[in-house]
């Protein structure tokens, strides 16, 4: 299991904008030297009286993607909507351990679940743009904040768009209602839509699963490019994918963490027999 | 056995057709009732319909009777009605769907408004002349009978608001509550909104149950013969705006029809009939308007 001898980080990492060499401080953890911006320490969860969670422990490297695989049901998709504290909203469901987000515990009482989520972004598996425009579907985070200003908002559209790779597409009917758009192009906007907040960490569950080979292709190329600037955590169904977009892979089965480590090592060089098993197709 | 599967098929498909017949017949009862009542209602009161009817208050001689007091009166009731129901139903509707916490105290409050819902209308009327007419000091006032209707139709409106509400596809509030808007944000901007064509037709269906309503307002003890108009809400003086119309005694459509069937006179059955006709089509007007509102708000919000 790795990481779990990770404990306490200082909180004053907030302005950290791009991870030095020099900074980094000596710390054991399957994430090398790389800062690591998410610390899930022990994590139990629970559906009820199901648990759907075993003890997980990992480290979300910073500006990095780390992909979640396993088979549906092990977990994946759970412990990443923790993350965000998305699972608040499904009823009678109950966590213990801590996840730590720069180092604060976001299950403490005192966390601001609204913050964190603008601080930790959410893409999800079917997309779900507002029946709005896309305009108004882009700005919607700044919205909510009472950003009104036409020129600021103009210029986040742009630029959301453009990380997004949406924008030369969609510029010259951005007043058009996004339902018009193919479902790629509407994934696409519900992540310029989670961009305009610049959040530090993007959480992708699932995100080209309903998607033609094209569309994906054309969100794992920009997974790619946001890795730069946005921490990523991908759950995926599609190995190929996580070998292709991730730096770190995390293989869950039955709601434990199993194996966790570059994604290179992982593919080619399993240590858990499960993981080979699961990664050559024999189960799952 | 292929030939077995052919006249099995055979069955089944006269079976299909049976039912179709059967189900066509049981949709033409109820068309050829609601035809055959509005032509009985117009071939009586057709007659009597003039601009005269309409602006003329009951009278003791029935050719020179009018509905100018009971339309005032309803139009006036419904306002009341209107504004009491539609925010409370809506707010009731909204915190049970999005807020409440699913225990048994919800359940019980749930099964509670299903089970008003069925209540005799008199029943309201009975409450509502101890509780507003005695206790509250209303008197027998537009107020009271708004009230009344209100209280009457609310169940009405928060079933109407629940349903609306939850045909609005969860991913949608994920979506916005992963851009961190807040609960109450999320429900204006986006909950509400995609839920108003819903939210209005329920409205509207509740309030043309309440334009009819007749034996809560008798029990409350609404006059049946008035021969005068309420205060005018609007004064010549400052502030411009009076409510004393509100405590206004008052009589409505289905109140002036009663009392004009319970009349020997054959001429005064022919200026119920009239009232009736007025009445039937404000309640088509109604449906048409929500039928409209609900294509419109349809028609706007694309999924």
């Amino acid at each position: 299991m790795p990481a779990q001898e990770t404990i306490g980080f200082p909180e004053v990492k907030l302005e950290i904008t791009a991870p030095k060499m020099d900074q980094q401080l000596a710390k054991a953890s399957a994430v090398e030297t790389v800062e690591s911006i998410i610390e899930v320490d022990h994590v139990d969860f629970y559906y009820g009286d199901k648990r759907a969670l075993t003890a997980i422990s990992l480290d979300i490297a910073e500006k990095k993607a780390t992909a979640l695989i396993g088979p549906s049901g092990c977990g994946k998709t759970t412990l990443l909507r923790c993350l965000n504290r998305m699972n608040d909203l499904v009823l009678n469901t109950r966590v213990s351990g801590q996840i730590r987000f720069k180092g604060k515990n976001i299950y403490e009482p005192s966390t601001d679940v609204i913050l964190l989520r603008r601080r930790v972004g959410m893409i999800f598996q079917k997309w779900n743009p507002f029946p709005k425009s896309i305009y108004e579907n882009v700005i919607y985070g700044l919205r909510i904040v009472g950003v009104n200003n036409r020129s600021v908002l103009d210029e986040v559209v742009e630029k959301s768009l453009r990380r997004a790779a949406l924008w030369d597409e969609v510029k010259d009917s951005l007043h058009k209602s996004a339902a018009d758009l193919s479902g790629g192009q509407q994934q696409r906007l519900c992540i310029a839509r989670a961009l305009a907040v610049e959040p530090e960490v993007l959480l992708m569950d699932e995100p080209c699963s309903a998607l033609d080979p094209i569309s994906t292709a054309k969100i794992e190329e920009l997974i790619h490019e946001l890795k730069d600037i946005f921490t990523i955590v991908i759950v995926t169904h599609n190995m190929q994918q996580a070998a292709r977009v991730s730096d770190y892979t995390a293989f869950f089965y039955l709601g434990e963490l199993i194996e966790f480590g570059e994604t290179g090592k992982l593919f080619t060089a399993p240590e858990k027999r499960q993981t080979e098993d699961y990664i050559t197709g024999r189960f799952g | 056995m292929i030939e077995d599967l052919g006249k099995n098929t055979a069955r089944r498909r006269r079976r299909d057709a049976m039912f179709a017949v059967v189900g066509l017949l049981a949709t033409f009862v109820g068309m050829i009732t609601l035809a055959a009542l509005m032509i009985d209602l117009a071939i009586d009161g057709a007659g009597r319909l003039s601009t005269d009817f309409f602006t003329a208050f009951p009278s003791r001689f029935a050719a020179r009777a009018g509905i100018l007091s009971a339309w005032v009166g309803t139009t006036l009731v419904m306002v009341v009605t209107a504004l009491t129901a539609v925010p409370l139903g809506i707010a009731a509707g909204v915190y049970l769907e999005e807020y409440a916490a699913k225990n048994w105290i919800t359940a019980i409050i749930e099964i509670n408004i299903a089970n008003l819902a069925g209540v005799p209308s008199i029943i309201y009327g009975l409450m509502a002349l101890g509780l507003f007419v005695y206790q509250l000091q209303l008197g027998q006032s537009i107020l009271t009978a708004g009230l009344t209707l209100a209280l009457l139709i609310l169940p009405i409106v928060i079933v109407a608001t629940r349903e609306s509400i939850r045909a609005i596809p969860n991913s949608i509030r994920e979506a916005a509550y992963a851009l961190g808007a807040t609960k109450w944000r999320t429900i204006r901007d986006h909950v509400l909104p995609y839920a108003t064509g819903g939210i209005l037709t329920g409205v509207i269906i509740a309030l043309s149950r309440a334009i009819g309503e007749t034996a809560p307002l008798i029990t409350i003890g609404a006059l049946t013969f008035i021969a005068f108009l309420p205060d005018s809400p609007i004064t010549s003086e400052f502030p411009f705006i009076s409510f004393d119309w509100l405590m206004s005694p008052f009589t409505v459509m289905p109140i002036q029809m009663f009392n004009w069937v319970s009349r020997p006179q054959q001429e005064f059955h022919l200026n119920a009939a009239a009232t009736g006709l007025v009445l039937m089509v404000m309640t088509l007007c109604m449906n048409a308007v929500a039928i409209y509102f609900r294509y419109r708000f349809r028609k706007r919000i694309k999924w």
